[in-house]
């Protein structure tokens, strides 16, 4: 899949595939998929339920290894096929960033300690996180929310924090799976500008995986999954 | 961030709850350890107070604390002349039951031996000691006798002249302290029915036999006051304490009245041992598998409570994976709980027991090495409780956020 020319790249996967199960059980969730991302783009994934959309976010995201193929991350290799080059934790911890259509904030943490958190586990001291922390939610919109716990804030509030806590650690790749999904059109479109602006401003390049197609303009490139396969969507296809 | 400390704050209704329950329990197990301390120091209080320093008691017996011991009067008086022996004293001792106030009251009568022994070696709260043969006991505080009270005990009235505290018997039931006449008066008191009929039965013995039937006057003689027929003997007591002078070996005096066919003579740590071997024993053995069985029921408690807590965060703790978490600090979520909850119940134990224990029937003694070794149980198993809870967590997996 094509890439700006001379673009960083955040992303490389070559001939990614998935198989679950064996025998007359195995299914084939994705098909030889190769993707590439650079920084500051930002990426729609689009596609039914069961196309293979999740199956491939994990990949990425290093939490379910594909079956074959390569996956590279800000230059360095880190999977091949299911076999890790890296620590896969520590490697997470510094380079990937998730949202996922439930906020998953920890709910016996406040909003500014559930992004500080992040932090400290990279190793960064308690006073350093906490006031990185704020930076966050400050930059996000939420610093006046900053002391309330999850239960306290709305389902607009808690993206934003998991937003937050995404960005913690300078991700150079956010995932982000079916984000809006919980929230209304409006704040919908709120979340997803501000992936763009993240993007952009923090040097990261985004993924998101989404089934709104009210969005489909803030994306720099669309793609479609279907039966584990990937193509651009048509909307890019017109475009180019 | 300490994160245990986070999720105790904001679920502290169901930590508080968890760590009385567990402070509880171990109330209990404390309470067991001091139950069997108590018990032990009720049973050897006597022996350790009395002042003796050895007992001759029947022969071929273990002595009175162990069974019947059976032993003339007189051999205080053998056993005085004894080169090295300072003091020898008659021993009785035994249990009556009567009502007093509308209440049972159960008394351990000591005998005390007059002269020699007005009881000035029990330590009194209250009162003074023995100052006349007979009429007047020294009580326990757990009897709840007021000094100056006054008790019916068999056809006499005894006054309440001292009041002495933590003198109890191996059963538990407050020692009296009278003088040897009057514990016996009590021990051997027969209704005027009762008497007549054994000097009717007496009678009948004799006159039975030819002896009676050719000397008329025995028969009379037989059915009189048993203080005037010589033969019947004087009654017997316990066992006889002998206090030693100062500097003699003990074992000169045991090597000279062993070679006395009709008793046996003990040292003082050997009727302590013969104490404890003997009926404390099987309680300490039935107290010791009571607590071992509370202490296993704590850690299940506890794990399943630890495990229950655990699975509650199983979401949170793949988040945790997720976004990079060591296993350390995950492991610290859980154990830092478990070892909290331990903490605080173990405290939580020692000052309810501070309260409770006083109030038990019986005397509860908490030593400060059972303590430390109840400590150190209750970190072992706060470990153990754990353990459940962080294997699980350990196996969960990050894309356990997305179910």
């Amino acid at each position: 899949m094509s890439v700006p020319p001379n673009a960083i790249l955040a992303l490389e996967a070559e001939g990614l595939t998935k198989i679950y199960g064996s025998g007359n059980t195995e299914v084939v969730a994705m098909k030889d998929v190769s993707l590439t991302v650079s920084k500051r783009q930002v990426i729609a994934l689009l596609g039914p339920s069961g196309a293979g959309k999740s199956t491939l976010l994990t990949a990425i995201g290093l939490i379910n290894p594909p079956t074959s193929g390569r996956i590279t991350i800000g230059g360095q290799p880190v999977m091949d096929g299911p076999r890790s080059l890296v620590d896969l934790r520590a490697f997470r911890r510094k380079h990937l960033g998730f949202v996922f259509q439930k906020a998953n904030l920890i709910p016996f943490l406040t909003a500014v300690e559930n992004v500080a958190v992040a932090l400290e586990i990279n190793g960064e001291t308690p006073a350093k996180a906490r006031k990185r922390a704020m930076e966050l939610l400050d930059y996000l919109g939420v610093a006046d929310r900053s002391r309330n716990l999850p239960e306290a804030l709305s389902g607009g509030q808690q993206q934003r924090i998991a937003v937050a806590r995404a960005l913690a650690n300078h991700p150079s790749l956010i995932l982000a799976d079916e984000p809006t999904a919980a929230l209304d059109s409006f704040r919908g479109r709120q979340v997803m500008e501000l992936f763009r602006r993240v993007a952009h401003e923090r040097d990261s390049a985004v993924i998101v995986v989404t089934h709104d197609h009210r969005s489909l303009d803030v994306f720099d490139q669309t793609y479609e999954m279907e039966d584990g396969l990937l193509r651009h969507h048509k909307s890019d296809l017109l475009h180019s | 961030m300490n994160l245990a400390a986070k999720d105790i704050r904001h679920n502290f209704g169901r930590f508080a709850l968890t760590t009385v329950g567990i402070g509880l329990l171990l109330m209990i197990v404390m309470g067991m350890g001091g139950i069997y301390r108590g018990l032990i120091a009720e049973a050897t209080l006597l022996v350790e107070r009395i002042g003796a320093d050895l007992w001759v008691v029947q022969g071929n017996t273990r002595g009175p604390f162990a069974e019947i011991s059976r032993v003339p009067a007189n051999l205080e008086h053998r056993a005085r002349a004894v080169p090295g022996v300072a003091q020898a004293r008659r021993f009785i001792s035994h249990t009556v039951q009567r009502e007093h106030g509308g209440f049972p009251l159960r008394i351990v009568v000591q005998g005390l031996s007059w002269p020699e022994d007005r009881g000035d070696w029990i330590p009194l709260t209250a009162g003074r000691p023995l100052r006349q043969a007979h009429y007047e006991m020294i009580a326990d505080r757990s009897l709840r006798l007021p000094l100056g009270s006054k008790v019916k005990l068999g056809k006499d009235v005894y006054e309440v002249v001292g009041i002495t505290s933590g003198m109890v018997g191996s059963g538990g039931d407050g020692l009296g302290f009278f003088t040897v006449v009057d514990a016996e008066a009590i021990q051997f008191d027969l209704t005027g029915e009762a008497r007549r009929l054994e000097r009717q039965a007496r009678r009948a013995r004799v006159e039975s036999q030819d002896l009676g039937r050719l000397q008329p006057l025995l028969v009379d003689r037989a059915a009189g006051s048993e203080t005037e027929i010589p033969a019947l003997g004087p009654p017997q007591v316990s066992a006889v304490m002998l206090s030693l002078q100062p500097g003699v070996d003990p074992e000169t005096v045991v090597r000279v009245i062993s070679t006395w066919p009709d008793v046996t003579i003990y040292t003082k740590q050997q009727q302590i041992d013969l104490l404890l071997s003997g009926m404390v024993d099987r309680a300490k053995r039935q107290l010791g598998l009571f607590r071992v069985l509370l202490i296993i029921i704590s850690t299940i408690i506890m794990a399943l409570i630890i495990y229950t807590l655990t699975m509650d965060k199983i979401h949170d703790i793949a988040m945790l994976k997720l976004i990079g978490a060591r296993n350390r600090v995950i492991m610290g979520l859980i154990l830092q709980q478990a070892l909290l909850i331990g903490a605080l119940g173990y405290g939580l134990a020692y000052w309810l027991g501070t309260f409770a224990f006083p109030r038990f029937p019986r005397l509860v003694v908490v030593e400060s090495q059972d303590l430390l070794m109840l400590g150190g149980i209750v970190l072992a198993i706060s470990i153990l409780a754990s353990l459940a809870g962080i294997v699980k967590a350990m196996r969960v997996e990050p894309n356990k956020v997305l179910s």
